[in-house]
């Protein structure tokens, strides 16, 4: 048993075997969609949504630490999109002459994270307080509050400095100013310095992040936390404590993914972010698996692609989608299929 | 003066959510599940409303059973088909499908009668009723009215007749119930019936006070009146009722008083605080965790 491992059986190993294959699988979609770039074999409805797709892949892997792993359902992912891409817009517009693209990204990624993980700590001591649908429906409201607030956001600067206001635009702007934020109309005339490639990277920083979180002592908490609150706080877990890593890491990375977002459009209004938003990510975590991170994976891509897909279908696309989605859940859920599938998987078992 | 109107209107606005909410809150009691697509039975009725009223031109008061009628057909088959093979799945489950249901209902309508809003025809009279210096439009006081009379019939046939006491048994315990000889997944799709004969109702009142139909008209009224079944006690009949009403004086309060532009945060900001106060909303149960 105390064999030293070699490296290789260390990757194809249980415990690590999901983190090779997520990682293999992302830097793998990566070279060949690069190639098809390269070599032009790409659509350019295709290329539009290269960037949304690894912005929902981080915001589905987010909403999965909380939603699978910690087991409190929120609805309110979109909200905290919304706080990381406005809090990215203003930031990149606002060094927009001083620090060029790529390291401007790599602030507002971090600047946006870092807010939302704020916002996620801040929102998190209420809603935490609360149990099952009490609390999915208070991370709904903040979600509606949060969109609310940003609508009636006027933020604008110029040689004097950051003006900001609220629900009515009360500063003028010198010569040469500019306005970031304008109310209802959202962002307008921002730079896009989004780029695929920043979008896989974040995808692997955020598959490193909730892999390490998972692993180690903290996301067995987290997982003890779920399964059971009492059993776990009767070993000495502050389940309060972990549920809040959970929230405000999975806050983070929807933030980051925000800001991913809201720099690959020049115009962007709040209510791209509202509660259907939340929902779609919701419906990605659900449709993998819950606390299957590879699971999201696979299905943020093939259902934010399918939309696309059936485009030739035109108006009833979404009606497909959702028969779809309807039928993945009866199918899944069907008690006799299941039990056959299990005798299946046990067959196999033996003959191992 | 100007106080005691604006009571009035939240009162009336406050009544279509609380008709909505029930609908929420029943289905929660009994199915235990949050029905996501309640919103679109809501835009459903509004349709056959609109159509009854102009195309068919019938009165308002045949086009109001007319869109009953097929709301009732329509959450009872909804139920069926998506909702009754997942009893046994967890809730996620059957949240993602309820919203599989939300996104069908809403593409179906736009397939069918096109995205474009639609002006729903004036249903009840403009005048108002003058008390004193107070005027009430003659439509807030039919909304309020209304939904008095749903809450009184619902309250009667809840707690005297047969098939409402085993409804209360089933929302109690379902296994139990299912020992008492009681048909439970009758209860259930009559549950969806009568939610959604609510929301039929709540539709002809949402519209006459905002004559617009459109294909995604449920989704907002559908959310707050959640949030009211939440607010009140989310399976409590009588915490839909008083949550409803409370939503609606307070958001109206908020739009007058303090700003239009903020009264969902508000509305929102509310119930956040309520619900930190009291957990489970103001006439909810308190939920006590087994070893």
């Amino acid at each position: 048993m105390t064999k030293k491992k070699n490296l290789f059986q260390i990757l194809v190993d249980d415990r690590h075997r999901a983190r090779t294959i997520s990682y293999t699988m992302v830097i793998a979609a990566y070279i060949i969609v690069e190639a098809m770039l390269r070599s032009g074999n790409l659509s350019n409805l295709f290329i539009n949504l290269l960037v949304p797709v690894t912005c929902y892949m981080v915001a589905a892997i987010g909403l999965n630490l909380n939603v699978g792993v910690s087991g409190e359902l929120n609805l309110g992912q979109a909200g905290f999109m919304a706080i990381g891409a406005f809090s990215g817009i203003c930031l990149s517009g606002f060094f927009a002459d001083t620090i060029p693209a790529v390291p401007r990204l790599m602030l507002a990624i971090l600047f946006g994270a870092l807010l939302t993980a704020l916002m996620g700590f801040l929102i998190g001591i209420p809603v935490l307080k609360l149990q099952g649908d009490y609390l999915a429906i208070v991370t709904l409201a903040f979600g509606e509050i949060v969109k609310n607030l940003i609508m009636n956001l006027y933020v604008g600067f110029d040689r004097t400095g950051l003006k900001v206001s609220f629900v009515q635009q009360t500063f003028t702007l010198e010569e040469g100013g500019r306005i970031l934020l304008n109310g209802p109309m959202g962002s307008t005339s921002t730079q896009k310095i989004s780029t695929f490639t920043a979008g896989m990277i974040l995808v692997i920083i955020a598959l490193a992040i909730v892999y390490n979180l998972l692993y180690s002592r903290h996301g067995r908490a987290i997982m003890a936390a779920r399964d059971n609150r009492i059993a776990a706080e009767s070993v000495g877990i502050s389940v309060s404590r972990t549920k809040m890593l959970a929230f405000v890491v999975s806050a983070s990375l929807a933030g980051a993914a925000g800001v991913l977002y809201g720099l690959n459009y020049s115009t962007l209004i709040v209510s791209k972010f509202d509660f259907n938003t939340s929902i779609l990510i919701l419906v990605y975590v659900v449709l993998g698996g819950l606390g299957n991170i590879n699971g999201t994976l696979i299905a943020t891509v093939i259902l934010f692609l399918l939309p696309e897909m059936l485009r030739s279908l035109q108006a009833y696309r979404m009606l497909i989608y959702a028969v779809i989605l309807i039928l993945i859940m009866l199918i899944t859920n069907n008690q006799s299929l299941r039990a056959g599938l299990q005798s299946l998987r046990n067959r196999g078992k033996k003959d191992e | 003066m100007r106080f005691l109107s604006y009571l009035m209107s939240g009162l009336g606005l406050g009544s279509v959510y609380a008709i909505i909410a029930l609908g929420y809150t029943m289905v929660y009691g009994i199915a235990k599940m949050l029905n996501f697509a309640h919103g679109d039975i809501i835009m459903i009725g509004a349709y056959v409303s609109f159509f009854a009223l102009t195309r068919f031109g019938l009165p308002v008061l045949a086009a109001v059973p007319a869109a009953m009628a097929v709301c009732t057909v329509l959450g009872v088959l909804i139920e069926r088909m998506a909702y009754k093979p997942l009893r046994q799945a967890t809730s996620l489950s059957v949240l993602i499908t309820a919203i599989g249901v939300s996104y069908f209902l809403q593409n179906a309508a736009q397939i069918l009668w096109s995205s474009s809003t639609k002006v729903f025809p004036a249903v009840i009279s403009n005048g108002a009723l003058q008390l004193g210096e107070l005027s009430i439009s003659y439509l807030t006081l039919v909304t309020i009215l209304t939904c008095v009379v749903v809450m009184v019939c619902l309250t009667l046939f809840i707690n005297h007749t047969k098939t409402g006491s085993a409804m209360r048994a089933c929302a109690e315990d379902k296994g139990a119930a299912m020992l008492m000889g009681i048909n439970v997944n009758r209860i259930i799709s009559l549950t969806f019936a009568i939610g959604s004969a609510l929301a039929a109702i709540a539709a002809i009142l949402l519209c006459a006070s905002y004559p617009q139909v459109f294909p995604t008209l449920g989704s907002m009224p559908g959310i707050k009146a959640f949030t009211a079944a939440v607010f009140g006690g989310i399976g409590s009949i009588p915490g839909a009722f008083v949550g409803g009403l409370l939503l609606g004086i307070i958001e109206i309060l908020s739009r007058a008083y303090i700003s239009t532009q903020l009264s969902d945060a508000i509305v929102f900001g509310v119930l956040v605080v309520v619900l930190l106060i009291k957990p489970t909303g103001i006439l909810g149960r308190k939920l006590s965790e087994k070893v």
